[in-house]
């Protein structure tokens, strides 16, 4: 901004004693005029301070999780992430079960949702009425708003039941010969975790998704039709322009995924086995924080949950951090494509 | 074009199918949102009444009684919450916003988002790291740490995009009377972008009152009444959490009641805020 680095009071001395002849329209426009208002400095300061503190906080919090998981570190080194064993009677302790059930469940989920949520968004960006849109649109914002608890919540008592006494025996008698159907139906277990995740993630991923396809130019839809496109082969051209950005939202998604808590704390059934098929309770990074916290007795044990918790900060922050740059720079494109 | 021709009708049926296809996403995903609407009002109701937000939680087993201990708890740490995250992130929002392209803003704005999706039980323990330990004690202040934590990003954001909003002529117009730079961001945007920034608040208050897993281990939950900061304090979302698991017909009904509570502030606040920020276009 042109007018940011000078000196108001100067201005206003050249205001009033400079002659017309020699500022031509804009006599606060002329440079030169050097320092700042000392109210200008000391409020930028201020709010610079405020920001610094944010910046510094991101940096602090890894640090301190990193010194406290310093103990489990030492101990196990990489074995922490590659043993099976979590024992804490023995004070033996290997991560492997609730990173496998992290992945597994938001892999599952990743995969029901995703296209789903696109067509969702496919739908409310491209055919859907006018007098549709924006109330569905609220709505999947809404959705997307409901404390993770209240999903926890009818996912115990509404879902797993259904789960334990129709889908499961369905499935197992008849694709009982595939790996993801064995084993007696619990209700509690991975399929409940992953289900609950898809109707979690399905909000973020539509909302993204639609705002990206959004902001595709409508003179590509306008190119694509003029060659005679049907509207299918208009939503394809979108879908290409569109791609990197679902990608992002997709990412967003499996991020907001690996970090829920209590909806799949409530589901999963908290049990730390490795196993594929959908019918077996398993557990989760951020599961066995929420269980096993407050009972942690030694300082190895609570060392042991502290790296857990590194891990997905870790891993949420890099899923984030490459989520937030695509969806930014496809939007960044299109919506200078438009001007 | 030949109308007859077999490709053309194939890509037009084509087309149909998947159109039809993105309609019944969209039902079958609406479905589950609905059924998850509808069993929170109709199994909450029955358990709301007058008694249940003036109540103390009964003992275990017997019926009755309510949560006005974990409503005030919720309270308590909103605002605890609010001393912590609102100053950090309003200042910031104005850094930003005034400074938006200089590169530490960039850093900031970037690790305000990577912050925003980091998951709410890592700040949580995060909170026990920094606060529980070296009080040696579950404390209600931890509780309102955690939430702080998670509000800021989320302010952040907020006033830099409603700040945004606002035309760049005022700016100019105050530049051009001759007011500090300073006094126009302060007496001039930011009283412009008041009501969206106002509202952007109360929806990042809408979204913590509904965390859950940061309090697990920073404000644990408490049965009795309590205001004090320095002790463990009862919430809303614990409570639900705590009667959820709970073998008793009666709690897992006024589990749903609180649900149902939730539920209730989080989209009137949300609704609150379309309509604000909808009404809001300059040019």
């Amino acid at each position: 901004m042109p007018f940011s680095k000078k000196d108001h009071r100067n201005e206003k001395l050249q205001q009033v004693d400079g002659s017309k002849g020699s500022s031509p329209a804009f006599p606060f426009f002329r440079t030169g005029a050097s320092g700042k208002n000392i109210g200008d400095l000391i409020f930028e300061n201020i709010t610079r301070f405020f920001a610094f503190i944010l910046l510094s906080l991101v940096l602090i919090m890894l640090f301190e999780m990193l010194r406290k998981s310093i103990p489990s570190i030492d101990k196990f080194g990489w074995g922490f992430i590659t043993s099976q064993e979590w024992d804490p009677v023995h004070d033996n302790f290997g991560a492997l079960p609730f990173i496998f059930g992290t992945l597994y469940s938001s892999l599952i989920a990743l995969i029901i949702a995703l296209p789903l949520s696109v067509g969702i968004a496919i739908f409310l960006s491209e055919f859907a009425p006018k007098w549709l849109e924006q109330p569905m649109s609220l709505l999947v914002e809404l959705l997307a708003a409901i404390p993770s608890i209240v999903y926890g919540l009818f996912g115990i008592f509404v879902m797993t039941p259904w789960l334990r006494k129709v889908v499961e025996p369905f499935l197992g008698d008849h694709l009982g010969f595939i790996f993801l159907f064995k084993g007696p139906p619990y209700g509690l277990g991975m399929l409940a975790a992953a289900l609950i995740l898809t109707i979690m993630i399905l909000p973020i991923i539509t909302s993204i998704s639609r705002d990206i396809m959004k902001s595709i130019p409508e003179t590509q839809r306008e190119a694509a039709f003029a060659l005679g496109a049907t509207k299918w082969e208009v939503v394809k051209v979108v879908l290409t322009g569109a791609k990197s950005g679902i990608l992002g939202a997709t990412l967003l998604g499996l991020g907001r995924a690996v970090g829920e808590t209590m909806a799949v704390t409530m589901v999963i059934g908290n049990r730390p086995d490795i196993s594929f098929s959908l019918f077996d309770p398993g557990h989760t990074m951020a599961s066995v924080l929420a269980n096993e916290f407050t009972e942690a007795t030694s300082d190895l044990y609570v060392s042991s949950l502290i790296e857990i918790a590194l891990l997905l900060f870790v891993m949420t922050m890099i899923l984030n951090a490459i989520a937030r740059l695509i969806v930014w720079s496809v939007t960044k494109k299109y919506n200078r494509a438009e001007l | 074009m030949n109308k007859g021709n077999t490709y053309y009708r194939w890509r037009k049926a084509k087309s149909s199918i998947m159109i039809t296809l993105t309609v019944i996403c969209f039902a079958v995903a609406i479905i589950p949102l609905f059924l998850i609407l509808f069993y929170t009002i109709s199994q909450g109701i029955s358990a709301i009444n007058w008694d249940f937000f003036t109540k103390m939680p009964k003992p275990a087993g017997e019926a009755g009684g309510g949560m006005a201990n974990a409503l005030m708890g919720t309270g308590i740490l909103i605002a605890l919450a609010c001393a912590i995250g609102l100053p950090v992130g309003i200042l910031s929002g104005i850094y930003l916003s005034e400074k938006s392209k200089s590169w530490f803003a960039r850093t900031v704005r970037f690790l305000a988002e990577v912050l925003n999706g980091i998951p709410s039980i890592v700040i949580g323990v995060v909170a026990y790291i920094l606060v529980v330990l070296p009080m040696k004690r579950f404390s209600a202040l931890a509780g309102g740490f955690a939430l702080g934590i998670l509000m800021m990003p989320l302010v952040t954001r907020t006033t830099e995009e409603m700040m945004n909003l606002i035309p760049h002529s005022y700016r100019e117009a105050a530049l051009g009377l001759g007011i500090p730079r300073w006094k126009t961001t302060l007496f001039i945007i930011l009283p412009a972008a008041f009501k969206g920034i106002f509202t952007g608040i109360l929806l990042s208050i809408a979204r913590v009152a509904g965390e859950t897993a940061p309090l697990l281990f920073t404000a644990l939950g408490n049965r009795f009444w309590s205001t004090q900061l320095d002790q463990p304090i009862a919430s809303l979302t614990v409570f639900i959490y705590d009667y959820a698991k709970a073998p008793f017909e009666d709690w897992n009904r006024q589990a749903w009641a609180a649900a149902l509570v939730l539920i209730m502030i989080v989209s009137v606040i949300n609704i609150l805020f379309r309509l604000a920020t909808r009404k809001r276009k300059y040019a």
